[in-house]
């Protein structure tokens, strides 16, 4: 697909899903699944940048997510920004967040890495317990505004907004992948040695990587407060974030940006359809068995599925 | 004319181990320098330290008259200091071509996309540009390798035991691309085991022995330096 195409075929998609959905849709909840699925294309993708394409694995997802909401609930109680703003401030601390954790890659990688951010979010989650102005272990109740400052209800707007933001973080993530940035982060993926003896300053672009992938999980993080409208740190620190944002990559395909979306869609409305059907507790089951299934059927996700199959037809 | 690299007392120690002590080397421009020693010499700790991938303790590096001390190894390789890895190093996720866009990117060159198929061209890849490195044999994954780290535009290239373990054939191959590399103006310093090959292909002889320099000069003078020839085939 080329660039052109993309921008044009991205962006009708997301006006259609907009004006579709807000159009035709009357149930409320498809709105209210709609918002987690977004959601989790979001965390997914932001994810992926870090993961996928440099190769560190972040297992504290739920920190850059909660660090997102908590920052909304400061907002709200000290203020009464909209809520675009509170996503803007969400993403600015989450990125500060992630450059520090980018700090980290210095001394430490590979799996290493990956149990230092899960000691990261457990960090940040003893400091949120601890700090009373949100509410503590006890969490806090946010009053959302009476209205929504565009048509139709609350959750319609949080949804719309998360639809932008889910298609900004995919069209970042796609420039990303054909930029010089890409092909370096690529590099420091396959051998950090060798990248940096071909001139690629590797700390500077993880440092990058780590920076925007923080701020992009904050700035889906940061509406939750309005979401959910009781937050605690217990849900909104939760271990499922993590590990749905590193299993929808790993579904979809971690080289390409289309894998976190599709694992993203996939993946998440199926645990919604579980949810209501079933019963919410089997949705990391779900996630579990699919887990293991694409590790042994297809270890490069949907996408290198795809691929294999192009690459056997043009030998 | 000062020397294109310039190294004063170089010394280098992993906690009580000496590695390198007091190294004094001067590489001028259009050289095609062999550096020898036993294994464990410091042959690979001195390409680390003069590339940037270890920090020296003490003494002082040079390039091009302008101290490289403490630069990062990204920062020497823009400057045109590159280095071929003894274990070839391949981004394994990309294609032979996207290998040395990388580098060629990252140090600022002007048309990437041209130059890396040349360059392919030159060490006779050019027809594998698309495939990935797992589809090379040995030879042609030390021959990326060499490509990849002239993709950096370098003028002084290391090229650390690019020909262990190849067939004597392979070792012809190799060296008559280094040879070529050199004609274009690339400094070369050749770090080999093989002794034909760095007796064929070099103009000056660096021995090291135990982190010390202990010969340097023409290479048949070198290797009859009795030092030398007790390091090689003891007393």
């Amino acid at each position: 697909m080329g660039t052109g195409t993309f921008w044009g075929v991205s962006l009708f998609v997301a006006i259609a899903l907009l004006v579709l959905t807000r159009g035709l849709i009357a149930n409320e909840y498809f709105f209210f699944a709609g918002y987690v699925v977004l959601q989790y294309i979001v965390l997914a993708t932001a994810w992926n940048i870090l993961g996928g394409y440099t190769g560190y694995t972040n297992f504290g997802v739920g920190a850059f997510f909660a660090v997102g909401a908590y920052s909304s609930v400061v907002l709200h109680k000290l203020t009464s920004v909209p809520v675009p703003v509170m996503i803007l401030v969400g993403g600015l601390i989450s990125g500060i967040l992630g450059f520090g954790m980018g700090y980290l890659t210095l001394r430490l990688k590979g799996v290493f890495f990956a149990i230092a951010t899960l000691a990261l979010a457990i960090v940040a989650q003893t400091l949120i317990v601890n700090w009373d102005y949100v509410g503590g272990s006890r969490g806090i109740y946010v009053i959302r505004p009476q209205q929504a400052p565009l048509l139709g209800s609350y959750v319609q707007y949080l949804y719309s907004l998360m639809l932008v933001l889910a298609w900004a973080a995919v069209a970042i993530a796609r420039t990303i992948e054909r930029s010089r940035l890409g092909l370096g982060f690529n590099a420091i993926r396959d051998d950090e040695a060798a990248a940096e003896a071909g001139g690629v300053p590797t700390l500077r672009l993880k440092l990058i990587a780590t920076s925007l992938s923080g701020a992009l999980m904050g700035m889906s993080g940061a509406p939750l407060p309005y979401y959910v409208t009781y937050l605690d740190p217990a849900s909104s620190f939760n271990l499922s974030y993590a590990v749905n944002s590193v299993a929808m990559p790993l579904i979809g395909g971690m080289t390409s940006w289309i894998g976190p979306v599709i694992g993203a869609v996939l993946l998440g409305t199926i645990q919604q359809l579980a949810t209501v059907t079933i019963s919410s507790a089997l949705n990391l089951l779900i996630v579990g068995l699919l887990l293991i299934a694409f590790v042994i059927i297809a270890p490069n996700g949907i996408v290198g599925l795809v691929q294999a199959r192009r690459r056997a037809r043009l030998r | 004319m000062p020397a294109l690299l310039e190294v004063g007392g170089l010394g280098k120690r992993f906690g009580g181990f000496v590695a390198l002590e007091g190294i004094d080397l001067a590489v001028d421009t259009g050289e095609r320098l062999g550096l020898i020693g036993p294994n464990g010499s410091g042959k690979s700790t001195l390409v680390n330290c003069l590339c940037g991938a270890l920090h020296h303790d003490s003494g002082t590096i040079a390039f091009d008259g302008r101290t490289i001390d403490g630069l990062p190894a990204y920062q020497r390789t823009r400057l045109g200091l590159a280095r071929s890895f003894q274990l070839p190093k391949p981004f394994r996720s990309l294609s032979l071509v996207d290998n040395l866009r990388v580098p060629s990117l990252y140090t600022g060159n002007a048309r990437p996309g041209e130059r890396c198929l040349a360059l392919l061209d030159d060490v006779g890849l050019a027809d594998k540009a698309a495939r990935l490195p797992r589809d090379l044999t040995q030879v042609e994954m030390r021959k990326l390798e060499l490509a990849r780290a002239v993709a950096s535009a370098p003028r002084l290239l290391f090229a650390d035991e690019t020909m262990a373990g190849l067939s004597p054939s392979e070792v012809e191959e190799i060296l008559a691309v280094l040879v070529r590399l050199n004609e274009q103006g690339i400094t070369i310093v050749l770090i080999e085991h093989i002794m034909r090959a760095v007796m064929s292909f070099s103009t000056r002889l660096v021995v090291l022995v135990a982190g010390q320099k202990i010969a340097d000069g023409p290479p048949q003078e070198a290797i009859r330096n009795p030092e030398v020839e007790r390091a090689y085939l003891g007393e």
